[in-house]
């Protein structure tokens, strides 16, 4: 900027004016510009001193946290409060991936190498309004409709699988119960239980995941499939030999931009999970588990002090998650050169 | 991927044992066949249905599927047609609960909104003041207004602030500290955009509480609501609004420059009316993003029955939390046939089910804003982007 005023004051004008106006909408402009750009950096800065100055008192008073969350128990902690819904969270966002991936990576193939080239964009839309629908909607549609539905598939799953061991141990520094089987426990009438939230945030997931990886199955070098066809190989096997390969890591990211987004969904989990604290893996029973934003979200209505310090501390920790999920996803993207 | 295609000619002139191709005739019968072997299958068990048909159907079919070609063509192809019918599963799977939702919603959601009580489409015209118990009336004018409102508010603060930074990342962070000042912007945009939505209502709530004295830390209000979703809104309109700056040749600016037009003059009347068509419609999408946001609003602007127009004092009711609110109501209870309006003594029906429906006609006055905003969105990118960067 200073070398510019410089030369423009060096170069006495007649049109003092207009040049005077031309200036000021430059600096004005650029002024602009670059303040905008700061104020990203002001607005990050701010969330996370308010969210850190806010659950301040919770930190300080972490011996003595008198409010109801509390709940009068003992042994109460910043730590044994927050845990079991870290706990919740993650496994809800974990099962969501478990059932967003493979359909992801299927529907991203069937678009980028299957479907017809002229419908591939009108299916791809098609994905892209999942993404458009709001997430309350999904928990209503979750929590009213495909809750009863899902119920006898619970039930088949409870009496087959659930007696056999599918998941080994359990969790031995927080002493949780003994896990046998991940469908295993007693699941109970309406079904409103970790595994119905966990299909409802998969569903939500699922655009996500499939845009970035479609992008990245379109950027498979042309040549390398054709030379692969040349050589007799079936479509399956261009996809095995090429395209995955070419797009490990931008699946990975998707994935993890995926994951980013399961981890602080709230409607979902809020309107289909009846919520409980719990480190069981039990996802069929009721009233075992939650997640951090869907305790915000029901909480925070009646809380105020120490107790609104303590849900915004535990909302601090999920920023913190997400933050640290997204960058690593961020940077396995840029690693690959691939633009999301 | 159409090489694959050859002619049914030479597969019937070589050798059986050669034959690479079955006729697509074969994989319908076999389709067929699934479907009926599935429905047999479900008649003997007693749960015959159209979804466990398809599903089981689809089921048999991979199976039958690889075995058939598996003897005919071999194992590669096999494979190769288990993998495709795979992939289109997985997006039949996907097409499933998007058209189960709509449906549901269009069908449960249009029924109450046509409903009869007091008048038709008085859904849409009425608010819920003095609506009590299970009163099948009351509408959703308050929260639309609330919703329109709030949503409003979170463009004008994000559109000029999402703009300029594009503008800024794409005109001048060119060299020097203003090229890292872009790269951490850059990195910023991306941390925004993983924001938990949840979180972001805890910044507004926090922000103005902080301001606020200790004995008013339950006030709520709209614009608390704005300045939440707009952290969510900027970052959608950056990215979408850089994307499209960077779309502008730089032959336009150069040539702008070159007739000697001021570098701002140059952004506003060559870089932005070039790109016109794509902010807006990066604009408009964020738009319908953040207008179904509902986590950040419950923790900011709470909810109330009545009209309120002003977005810096009281409560304001919004389309989103409505639905919440209306869903967590569940069943009312009727002790009589008929509710009372106590404000203007006007008499309902009792309805067991009026809150879940309303909750239903309320997300399908939510849908039809945010397809609308969609579809509004593909209309300007479709007529009025330039022709070259098609």
């Amino acid at each position: 900027m200073s070398t510019t005023d410089a030369a423009e004051e060096s170069s006495s004008s007649a049109s003092t004016l207009r040049r005077g106006g031309r200036r000021f909408g430059d600096s004005l402009f650029s002024v602009l510009s670059i303040g905008s750009g700061l104020l990203i950096f002001l607005t990050l800065a701010a969330v996370a001193i308010f969210l850190t100055n806010e659950s301040v008192p919770a930190l300080l008073a972490s011996e003595e946290l008198a409010g109801f969350l509390s709940n009068a128990e003992p042994d109460f902690s910043l730590i044994s409060y927050t845990a079991p819904y870290i706990f919740g969270t993650i496994l809800a966002a974990a099962l969501a991936l478990a059932m967003a991936i493979p359909v992801s990576l299927g529907i991203a193939l069937f678009i980028s190498h299957y479907a017809p080239r002229r419908m591939a964009a009108g299916l791809g839309y098609m994905i892209d309004l999942l993404a458009a629908v709001p997430s309350v909607v999904y928990g209503l549609w979750g929590g009213i409709w495909l809750v009863p539905k899902l119920e006898p598939l619970y039930t088949l799953l409870n009496e087959t699988l659930g007696t056999f061991p599918t998941w080994p141990g359990f969790v031995p520094w927080v002493g949780g119960e003994p896990v046998v089987a991940l469908f295993a426990g007693d699941p109970t009438a309406p079904m409103n239980n970790l595994a119905s939230a966990s299909i409802v945030l998969a569903v939500m997931v699922l655009p996500i995941i499939t845009a970035v990886s479609r992008e990245v199955f379109l950027q498979t070098p042309r040549l390398q499939e054709e030379a692969a066809l040349a050589l007799g190989a079936t479509r399956f096997e261009v996809v095995k030999t090429v395209v995955l390969p070419f797009g490990r890591s931008g699946v990975v990211a998707a994935s993890m931009l995926g994951l980013g987004r399961a981890l602080g969904e709230t409607m979902a989990v809020l309107m289909i999970l009846a919520p409980g604290a719990t480190f069981s893996f039990h996802i069929l029973e009721v009233g075992r588990h939650q997640s951090i934003a869907a305790n915000i979200a029901s909480r925070q209505a009646e809380a105020s002090g120490v107790d609104m310090s303590l849900l915004i501390f535990t909302g601090l920790v999920l920023f913190v998650l997400t933050f640290i999920i997204n960058a690593i996803a961020r940077w396995i993207v840029a690693r690959s050169g691939v633009k999301s | 991927m159409s090489t694959t295609t050859s002619p049914e000619s030479t597969a019937q002139a070589v050798r059986p044992t050669d034959e690479r191709r079955l006729p697509i005739l074969h994989l319908i019968a076999m389709g067929a066949v699934a479907l009926v072997l599935a429905a047999v299958i479900l008649a003997v068990l007693g749960t015959l249905s159209v979804a466990g048909v398809l599903i089981l159907g689809y089921v048999l079919h991979l199976v039958l599927a690889y075995v058939y070609s598996r003897i005919r063509e071999g194992r590669r192809w096999a494979a190769d047609r288990v993998m495709s019918l795979a992939v289109i599963g997985a997006f039949a799977i996907a097409m499933f609960p998007l058209l189960s939702l709509l449906w549901e919603v269009v069908i449960r959601g249009g029924a109450r909104v046509v409903a009869a009580s007091p008048t038709p489409f008085a859904f849409w015209t009425s608010d819920m003041s003095g609506i009590i118990g299970g009163a099948d009336a009351g509408g959703v004018l308050h929260a639309t207004i609330g919703t329109l409102l709030i949503t409003l508010w979170a463009s004008i603060i994000s559109i000029p602030v999402g703009l300029f930074t594009a503008i800024f990342l794409v005109e001048y962070a060119d060299t020097g500290w203003r090229r890292t000042l872009g790269k951490g912007v850059t990195f910023l945009i991306d941390v925004m955009t993983g924001i938990p939505s949840i979180v972001a209502g805890l910044f507004g709530l926090a922000l103005f509480l902080t301001f606020m004295p200790a004995d008013d830390q339950s006030m709520r209000m709209g614009i608390m609501g704005s300045v939440a979703l707009s952290l969510l809104m900027i970052p959608t309109v950056v990215r979408s609004s850089e994307e499209m700056l960077r779309l502008v040749p730089m032959d336009l600016r150069e040539a702008a420059y070159a007739l000697g037009v001021p570098k701002w003059l140059t952004i506003v009347r060559v870089v932005l009316r070039t790109a016109i068509a794509g902010l807006t419609t990066g604009v408009t999408l964020a738009i319908a993003r953040v207008i179904g946001e509902t986590a950040p609003l419950l923790l900011t602007v709470g909810m109330v029955t009545g009209i309120n127009w002003n977005m810096f004092d009281g409560r304001m009711a919004t389309l989103p939390t409505f639905i919440n609110q209306q869903y967590r109501s569940g069943s009312a209870t009727c002790l009589n046939e008929q509710v009372t309006n106590p404000i203007n003594g006007e008499v309902y029906a009792c309805s067991v089910s009026t809150n879940i429906d309303r909750a239903w006609a309320a997300a399908l006055t939510l849908i039809i804003i945010v397809m609308v905003l969609n579809v509004v969105a593909r209309l300007i990118s479709h007529y009025f982007s330039p022709k070259t960067g098609r």
